[in-house]
């Protein structure tokens, strides 16, 4: 038993591996090619360009690992996009937006989750209805205009800096040392692999399942929130299209970071270092100037050729 | 295994990255023009682009460097960014909205790089000039040509682009205000996404609703070459004119075949083309207008070939 565990855990340390491999490559490239991708500026820049895709991720990853998935999580984000944006127009209060921001993500999570554990909807169905639901929402609330220039205090959020490091990294890196925490440490963790492992067993043996499920999409709708209130700072206007697509981005990470569509194998890690390369190759791919309809051939191939690559590593171990 | 894998993987990156990378070591000498622009999946900024790299062919010794948003705002943000650190000399952008365009104007600002702005206005930030289509012009010519058509009174329909997008929106202001000022009601308004199916649906709609429309006004072509095939196959065309905007090559064929009545032509390429002119005054530190206009026109049957510059229509 003892030894299985540690075969266990050797093989996540080579699951992770793999994409780090592939980032450090692709840095390694980029640099070869171009001198600008290695200086700090640009580094800096990379990161936060990353920050807001990589927060909806660790979202997603809480999802994925139950065996779900949240396709809500750009619309989510565009429609308390522009909630948070009125609110901090007519109250002026930057902590009102962002708690209003906060709150909007979790509660429409939440009603995800609810669809998901006690109405029994796949969780492709309730999401994809949550998608077109929150998008047609904001357009609602907005008639299609954008509501837009904040206080520089709430600005702040999105184009200020710590020291030399911007916000949106900030804030990003304390995302995920908490979700690494939450996953690695605490019960809650445990029980998100155990559902994604098998979800029968872990109800079997009385643990409320549906708690779980309703919490994760709850996780998941906040973290839009938080990536709403950082996009809404960094481009300083709430627009009912904003977040088009991230939810394929922020799955798209999650995937490329080595966690199993089917739940309960993945490491929060592992979708950091799958934002990255995502991020990287964007950045990478402007600074070379590739035809723009190439990018995206590109960055499909990646996604292609990761899950290739993970899913050839399983089979090498004999599943 | 693993590992054999992810570095054949990592070579597939460095073959693909080297294929389709015309890698940029630009001469000390040679002015670097960047572009980014919000949607290449459109024609009309498809000929923008093509108007500057042109353009710069022409002149000579410029690298243009073109960026597609993909109508995301924070990825254009992004892309204005990666230019900056590329240090380009100039910065042309074709925002997606002018208050998250003001932001990339701002960050290009702290750069020190000078930055012009074609076709969609910023809200803040410092730019050279802006390059523009007169679109409020755009749709004031329609609307004069529709009142002119319908003899000044009856029922009109307005089908709009995507809401929330800024030019299409001033081409149905401009063609509202006409409206008024003959007091011609306009009796149905609707998005269709900028969309020819979607044209058609909600034309078919409207004419449902109001059998005994006269004209209806599309803030683009494909949606107006839609609503047409409504209007057909209701049997209205004697009734109903049918007027777009943009004059892509399938417009002007419709109009030359007596579909659409009229369309309104922007000079995409020609824009494009002045984009590039104008940067290279900014670098030679000349003073530019506040405001450059690209003129519009109204493409009518009587004009249309002009339009079409030879180009045959089935």
């Amino acid at each position: 038993m003892k030894s299985l565990n540690n075969q266990k855990s050797t093989l996540n340390v080579l699951r992770g591996l793999g994409s780090v491999i592939g980032l450090v490559g692709l840095c390694v490239i980029l640099s070869i090619i171009t001198p600008t991708f290695y200086k700090g500026s640009n580094i800096l820049n990379i990161l936060r360009q990353v920050s807001d895709i990589s927060i909806l991720a660790a979202g997603e990853t809480f999802v994925i690992l139950t065996g779900g998935i949240d396709l809500s999580v750009g619309s989510v984000l565009g429609f308390c996009g522009v909630i948070l944006a009125s609110v901090l127009k007519t109250t002026g209060s930057t902590l009102m937006g962002i708690l209003v921001g906060l709150g909007l993500g979790s509660l429409l999570g939440f009603t995800n989750g609810m669809l998901v554990s006690k109405g029994g909807l796949p969780p492709f169905c309730a999401t994809l209805g949550m998608m077109a639901v929150a998008r047609g929402l904001a357009f609602v609330y907005t008639q299609g205009r954008p509501i837009s220039s904040f206080e520089k205090s709430f600005r702040f959020l999105g184009t200020g800096y710590l020291g030399f490091i911007p916000m949106p990294v900030i804030i990003a890196f304390l995302v995920y040392l908490l979700v690494f925490i939450i996953l690695k440490q605490t019960v809650f963790g445990r029980y998100v692999y155990s559902i994604g492992s098998n979800e029968t067993a872990t109800r079997l043996s009385g643990i409320k399942t549906d708690y779980y499920k309703t919490m994760v999409y709850t996780i998941s709708g906040f973290m839009a929130g938080l990536g709403a209130v950082i996009l809404t700072a960094r481009i300083n206007s709430g627009h009912p299209l904003a977040g088009q697509n991230y939810e394929l981005d922020a799955i798209a990470a999650v995937v490329i970071g080595g966690t199993s569509l089917s739940g309960g194998e993945g490491s929060i890690l592992g979708t950091l270092v799958g934002a990255l390369i995502m991020g990287v190759i964007r950045n990478g791919l402007n600074l070379i100037n590739v035809d723009p309809f190439w990018q995206q051939v590109v960055i499909g191939i990646v996604i292609i050729a990761a899950v290739l690559a993970d899913s050839r590593a399983k089979m090498g171990r004999g599943r | 295994m693993r590992g054999k894998f992810m570095s054949k993987f990592v070579w597939f990156v460095v073959a693909a990255l080297l294929l389709f990378g015309a890698v940029a070591f630009a001469a000390e000498n040679k002015v670097v023009i960047g572009y980014s622009v919000q949607d290449l999946g459109n024609q009309y900024w498809q000929m923008v682009a093509q108007g500057i790299k042109d353009r710069a062919a022409e002149i000579g010794n410029i690298d243009v460097i073109v960026l597609d948003a993909r109508t995301d705002p924070a990825k254009q943000l992004a892309q204005v960014e990666d230019l900056i650190q590329q240090k380009v000399d100039v910065i042309l952008l074709s925002p997606w909205d002018p208050d998250p365009g003001g932001s990339c104007v701002e960050a290009a600002n702290e750069a020190g790089i000078p930055v012009i702005v074609l076709d969609v206005g910023v809200n803040s930030g410092k730019i050279e000039t802006f390059i523009v289509s007169d679109n409020l012009k755009g749709g004031e010519m329609a609307g004069e040509f529709i009142a002119e058509k319908i003899g000044y009174k009856g029922k009109v329909a307005h089908i709009q682009c995507q809401l929330g997008y800024v030019i299409p929106a001033l081409r149905g202001e401009g063609f509202t205000k006409v409206m008024q000022k003959y007091g011609i009601e306009i009796v149905a308004k609707q998005p269709a996404d900028s969309q020819r199916a979607k044209g058609m649906t909600v034309m078919e709609n409207f004419i449902q609703a109001h059998p005994d429309l006269n004209a209806v006004f599309c803030e683009n072509d494909e949606m107006a070459l839609g609503a047409l095939e409504a209007v057909k196959a209701a049997g209205l065309e004697d009734q109903i004119i049918v007027v777009g905007f943009d004059a892509i090559p399938d417009a002007l064929c419709s109009i030359k075949n007596g579909g659409l009545a009229a369309t309104v032509a922007q000079q995409p390429y020609e824009m494009g083309r002045m984009g590039v002119d104008y940067a290279l005054k900014v670098l030679q530190g000349e003073k530019l207008p506040e405001v450059v206009y690209v003129p519009v026109a109204l493409v009518t049957p009587e004009n249309v070939d002009e339009f079409l510059g030879g180009r045959p229509c089935e």
